[in-house]
């Protein structure tokens, strides 16, 4: 191979010079990952507002399980809809397996641990006499239910960035469930799993550089958001 | 807490509904104008499919998605109908796999050979081995460190019937069992410094970057014929059986056979084309 300077150099030259396989690849990433946490989202919140405040027993088991959850490895949730999408298996009619929406669904149960577990926690963290005020104070439910959402809005926002940080990056469940297909299933990870296999190190670089850039560009996000809100908070 | 399941509850199915209705979108829209097939990783990783199937689609219309792994998980993916059609290199295997009616016929498509690859000094002295098995012997005896694909793709299921051909089960640390593609098997070796067994289309796609060498070839022992094979219509009536009839006729007729042989890497023609040969085993 060449120098990695030569790699980088070539990886720049494919992202800028608007090669279309490498864009494609990138918006496939983008609409599957956001379209998992746009669905994982309000189930996150409402169990996470469940945990926080509800009272019921197996509650303390439920937050274990979400917690052990969280280190559930990818390749395992990716084995286990495979399994269950095949058209061997028991969902095997809705002919999923290999297709965008299989991918979604993989990425939809790796989010769920982390917005569930994060969410909670920082629902957990405001006071829970806001929401006694509130609702003494004459508020619905559903309007103390969004104080203590701004109340938690850090916490839930980082549980955002955190759980998208995770599914777009994951390239275990990806392969298993999305199969690789170019131009429909091929996402940043999978692409660099395939593109470093047939020596082709730019390509991989100009991914794994989208990948940083989104990083960065997200973190420098929360943190301009959070710094606006300190006074407040 | 009735109010609070309920709100759980809620979520949870404005979840499920987003998810039935993103499925239809995504899913139901176009079907039948998508033919999946599982291959090898040496049909895809040498470029052919890259440079075949946009032709196809420009004739017939259909998408072709290209879901690229060995040869073992190929058929498998037939046999439980997550594809609509094989292209795989292991006769014995497609053999049995039409045996058994979960493939409708097997057609041959093209053929290669498979060519022995080593470190440039050759210390097992494998170039002057008098056939394939004789020259497995010789890594296996001198020590030289061989690293197989370990992955029951088509190629690994040759390397394991020239070892069985001989009675030998290879073991020991020079043995190198890596379950990856044929790419990254022949960067393995040559990281290595090893020997191993691969298709001579992949080699000639990666020959550039590697400092291997080719050190046994040409032995009828190493003939490598690819095959086509429908998903059976009858295990699974909702494939796409005809855009799978499409391409195996697309790909075995006139215009596929001479794009099969017309595709050249640096120079040299990977595959030959076989639809219309009777000598293909």
């Amino acid at each position: 191979m060449g120098s990695i300077a030569e790699s980088t150099q070539q990886a720049l030259v494919l992202l800028f010079g608007g090669d279309p396989d490498l864009w494609v690849i990138i918006g496939i990433s983008f609409k599957v990952s956001l379209t998992a946490l746009l669905i994982a989202t309000p189930f996150a919140i409402a169990m996470a507002f469940l945990l926080a405040f509800g009272r019921f027993p197996g509650r303390r088991l439920l937050i274990t399980t979400f917690n052990t959850l969280l280190s559930f490895p990818a390749v395992v949730v990716g084995l286990t809809f495979y399994i269950l999408l095949s058209r061997q298996g028991p969902l095997g009619e809705w002919q999923l397996l290999f297709t965008q929406p299989a991918m979604v669904i993989g990425q939809i149960a790796l989010a769920l641990p982390i917005l569930i577990a994060m969410g909670h926690s920082s629902l957990q963290a405001t006071d829970r006499r806001a929401w006694e005020t509130a609702r003494t104070l004459g508020a619905s439910r559903t309007r103390a239910v969004m104080t203590l959402m701004r109340e938690a809005r850090f916490g839930l926002l980082a549980a955002l960035l955190a759980a998208f940080g995770r599914i777009i990056a994951e390239v275990g469940a990806s392969m298993m469930l999305g199969g690789n297909i170019l131009h429909y299933t091929r996402n940043i990870p999978t692409a660099i799993a395939l593109e470093t296999s047939k020596g082709e190190f730019a390509q991989g670089i100009a991914l794994g550089l989208v990948l940083l850039m989104m990083a960065f560009l997200l973190n420098g996000l929360l943190q301009v958001v959070q710094g606006k809100g300190r006074p407040v908070a | 807490m009735g109010k609070g399941r309920m709100t759980t509850l809620k979520g949870f199915l404005i979840g499920l509904l987003s998810l039935s209705l993103l499925g239809g979108a995504f899913a139901a829209s176009e079907r039948d104008k998508i033919v999946r097939l599982a291959t090898t990783t040496s049909t895809d990783n040498s470029g052919l499919l890259g440079d075949l199937l946009p032709r196809f689609t420009r004739v017939t219309g259909y998408q072709v998605h290209v879901i690229a792994v060995g040869t073992g998980k190929a058929l498998r993916m037939g046999r439980d109908g997550d594809v609509d059609v094989v292209l795989v290199h292991a006769p014995a295997a497609e053999r049995k796999f039409v045996r058994d009616g979960h493939g409708v016929q097997r057609l041959p498509v093209m053929f290669n050979d498979f060519v022995l690859v080593g470190p440039d000094d050759d210390p097992a002295v494998v170039a002057k081995a008098k056939s394939a098995v004789d020259a497995l012997r010789r890594i296996a005896e001198h020590g030289g460190v061989f690293v197989s694909r370990g992955d029951d793709s088509g190629t690994h299921k040759k390397e394991r019937g020239l070892w069985a051909a001989q009675g030998l089960t290879p073991s020991g640390v020079w043995y190198r069992e890596v379950g990856q593609g044929m790419g990254k098997v022949l960067q393995i070796a040559d990281e290595l410094n090893a020997y191993t067994l691969t298709d001579r289309g992949t080699w000639l796609a990666y020959r550039e970057k590697s400092r291997l060498q080719v050190v046994y070839q040409g032995h009828e022992e190493l003939f490598n014929p690819y095959a086509i094979i429908q998903v059976s219509a009858q295990r699974y009536p909702d494939l796409n059986h005809a855009g799978a009839k499409a391409l195996i006729d697309w790909i075995r007729g006139d215009e596929g056979q001479q794009a099969i042989a017309a595709y050249r890497k640096s120079g040299e023609q990977l595959f030959k084309p076989s639809a219309n040969s009777v000598a293909v085993r």
